[in-house]
């Protein structure tokens, strides 16, 4: 069972919309849409999904990274960090200060954003790491140089600049900044897209390591299902700004119940394949005008009239797992995944 | 036969640092390679991070001066120094898609007007409508449509949607090589197949030849013709893509192989490497060794 305070986050009815006005005409893009979910301490949480589906969106939120246009317009994101609880949809930036890095801490989509291009890297350590970490230095040089070593990185990469390491190295380094202060709380966006299937493998163990090491617990986004099945302990799967699935990893892979999280996790190309695996039918949605009932209807091969006119209700279809669909008992796993024996029990 | 792309014994050495030190790094060391006009090809490079892939990509567009070696294009040297109609000509015809799209884009210009300066630039045209009708064109070719680009900025857009519209603005035109540096990195799974087929298609119906680089093997087996695989700035495995992928040779090759991640475990976090293969594969790091050819038509590289 579940303790109260066991619980490190925990979202409720979040909706974030990008509100922009082009030239006196109002657009709303309903990017994070009435999103549920609780994390427990020490636990590794994945988000998948499509392209444009509010992933990163959502993890703004959660990451306390919030700017205009995208605006919190319902709900709460609640922490219950070591220094006191905080909910950052209300926080100060005062007090939000006092939690990032050390507490909480973002990587971002897309590596070079946090990286200052005419500042050495070792500089940019310096900037974000030295008073979280309370060392100064060679003490605080050698800390850096070990855990940069972890990430198979040379201590030369704190001499360079941004442009002068590659794109997966430019990746490590962000990686780097976001655990070297062991955070409790640690978001990443796409964190290994950019490494060889070799590194990545050990920049995955690193992240694992340090969960373990720290307790400290990790959501992190991608698109590649292979890292979720390895490295989530749960799995929450996004579509059209809402969260429409999610469990134990082992289960969502095994016994999906919701179709689209079936598709998910049957289309991930494999080596070997010469055949394209079947995609999805249509067009992703518009986030500005999305399918009224369950968002997923115009592309369902379950779907039935109900659908197209009410909104499916999260609810409990297996212990842990929860699934937003109409017909979640006839979801059959799409598997083309052979699950080893006494995967299902 | 005429060649498109001749890489000859290529190599490039970076120096860093100023008043820390000098350090040089050799980020590609002796690569030579080929493709041919009449057969376009995808020709996929694989690798290490940090191998040295994207420096390549950059010298063959032109973009870096190779400390060593020549890279002819149709038989003309690459020249990053040659007049300033004869680059252009160049950039018409071996067009850039790059890594990272939030790098790619310029955050404070909308998306349209940087598919606008490649169409005036190239089509030597200003006219609005043509201008608008290149870009629709090559915006459908992705899945994307110039209504739903117009009037944004970068940030407004996902991921997945800046990578497909950094293709749309390379296809504008109508290059006969693309390079396109890790294009599908940051998509899901069906979009991925979805601009993977793109480039399938513009292989065979347009006859464009593509350097495809990536971390992704699956979509290197599924549409590469020829592969080669790089270590720390040295090609070690080169061959047809499936006589590679299905039976690597080099020890580096078969680490790369037996690291993809798979899903027959979910849930019981398999993240471990076998110690013995890692050590075969980090044993030719540093060793210049020799590529020699073998009789199923692939070069690997040995060592004495
Ligand atoms: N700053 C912004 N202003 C307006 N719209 C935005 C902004 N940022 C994102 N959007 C829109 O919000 C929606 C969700 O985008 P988001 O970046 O959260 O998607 P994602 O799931 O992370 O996609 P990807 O996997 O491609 O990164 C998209 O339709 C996107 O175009
Ligand atoms: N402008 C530069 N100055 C100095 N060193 C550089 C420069 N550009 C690249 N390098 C170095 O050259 C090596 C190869 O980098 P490159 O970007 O070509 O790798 P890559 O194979 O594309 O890696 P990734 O898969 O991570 O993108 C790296 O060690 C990098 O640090
Ligand atoms: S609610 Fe209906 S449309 Fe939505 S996923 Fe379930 S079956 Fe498909
Ligand atoms: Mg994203
Ligand atoms: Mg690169």
């Amino acid at each position: 069972m579940t303790q109260e305070n066991d619980i490190i986050l925990q979202v409720e009815g979040l909706k974030a919309y990008y509100q922009m006005n082009y030239f006196g005409v109002n657009r709303e893009v309903r990017a994070v849409d009435d999103i549920t979910m609780t994390m427990r301490k020490n636990e590794v949480y994945g988000i998948a999904g499509e392209s444009s589906s509010g992933k990163t969106s959502f993890i703004k939120v959660l990451a306390a990274a919030i700017r205009p246009p995208l605006r919190v317009v319902e709900g709460t994101v609640k922490y219950n960090f070591k220094n006191g609880p905080i909910d950052v949809t209300t926080a100060s930036p005062e007090q939000i200060e006092t939690v990032r890095w050390k507490h909480l801490s973002y990587i971002m989509q897309g590596s070079m954003s946090v990286l200052n291009p005419v500042r050495r890297i070792g500089r940019t350590f310096q900037d974000f790491a030295q008073r979280p970490l309370g060392l100064s230095g060679r003490a605080f040089e050698d800390r850096v140089v070990k855990h940069l070593a972890r990430l198979n990185l040379p201590a030369d990469v704190l001499k360079a600049y941004p442009h002068e390491l590659s794109g997966g190295m430019r990746q490590r380094v962000t990686i780097g900044l976001a655990t070297v202060c062991h955070p409790e709380f640690i978001i990443a966006d796409e964190p290994t897209t950019a490494l060889d299937v070799v590194v990545q493998k050990e920049v995955l163990s690193l992240i694992r390591d340090i969960q373990k090491e720290m307790g400290a617990s990790v959501v992190f986004v991608t698109h590649d299902m292979s890292v979720h099945a390895n490295v989530a302990d749960r799995v929450g799967i996004i579509y059209a700004g809402r969260l429409v699935e999610e469990g134990p990893t082992r289960q969502m892979f095994f016994t999906p119940k919701h179709p689209y999280t079936a598709h998910l996790v049957a289309s991930l190309p494999r080596i070997g394949d010469t055949q394209q695996r079947p995609a999805l039918e249509g067009r992703p949605p518009n986030l500005a005008d999305p399918p009224q009932g369950c968002r997923f209807h115009p592309r369902c091969p379950l779907a039935v009239d109900k659908c197209r006119k009410e909104v499916p209700p999260m609810i409990e279809v297996a212990p842990g797992q929860r699934s937003a669909c109409w017909r979640w008992e006839d979801v059959k796993p799409l598997v083309n995944i052979a699950a080893p024996a006494g995967a299902m029990a | 036969m005429t060649t498109l792309l001749d890489v000859r014994n290529v190599s490039k050495r970076f120096t860093m640092g100023g008043i820390f030190g000098r350090k040089t790094i050799d980020a590609v060391m002796d690569a030579s390679f080929s493709l041919s006009s009449e057969n376009p090809e995808i020709f996929t490079i694989i690798g290490e991070s940090g191998s040295g892939k994207t420096t390549l990509a950059r010298m063959i567009l032109g973009l870096e001066d190779p400390t060593e070696g020549d890279i002819l294009f149709r038989g003309e040297k690459v020249d990053r120094h040659a007049g300033r109609a004869e680059r252009l000509k160049f950039m018409s015809r071996v067009q850039p898609v790059f890594q990272n799209p939030f790098e790619a884009f310029n955050p404070l210009k909308e998306i349209e007007r940087y598919l606008e300066s490649t169409a005036r630039r190239f089509l030597g045209t200003s006219d609005k409508a043509a201008i608008d009708k290149a870009m629709d064109d090559s915006l459908q070719k992705v899945g994307l449509s110039l209504k739903e680009v117009r009037g944004r900025f970068p940030h407004e857009m996902s991921g997945g949607q800046l990578q497909r519209c950094a293709i749309a603005r390379a296809l504008i035109p109508n290059p006969p090589l693309l390079i396109a540096d890790e294009p599908v990195s940051m998509v899901d799974a069906s979009l991925r197949m979805s601009i993977v087929n793109l480039l399938k298609s513009l292989r065979d119906d347009l006859k464009v030849s593509v350097i495809y680089i990536t971390h992704d093997l699956a979509t290197a087996y599924y549409i590469s013709n020829r592969l080669i695989i790089m270590q720390r700035g040295r090609i070690v495995e080169m061959g047809d893509a499936r006589t590679v992928l299905d039976n690597p040779e080099h020890a580096y090759s078969r680490l790369l192989k037996a690291s993809v991640l798979s899903t027959d475990h979910a849930g019981a976090g398999k993240l471990e490497t076998d110690p013995g293969m890692l050590d075969l594969a980090n044993d030719s790091v540093g060793r210049a060794g020799e590529l020699v050819a073998r009789p199923d038509g692939r070069h690997v590289r040995v060592y004495a």
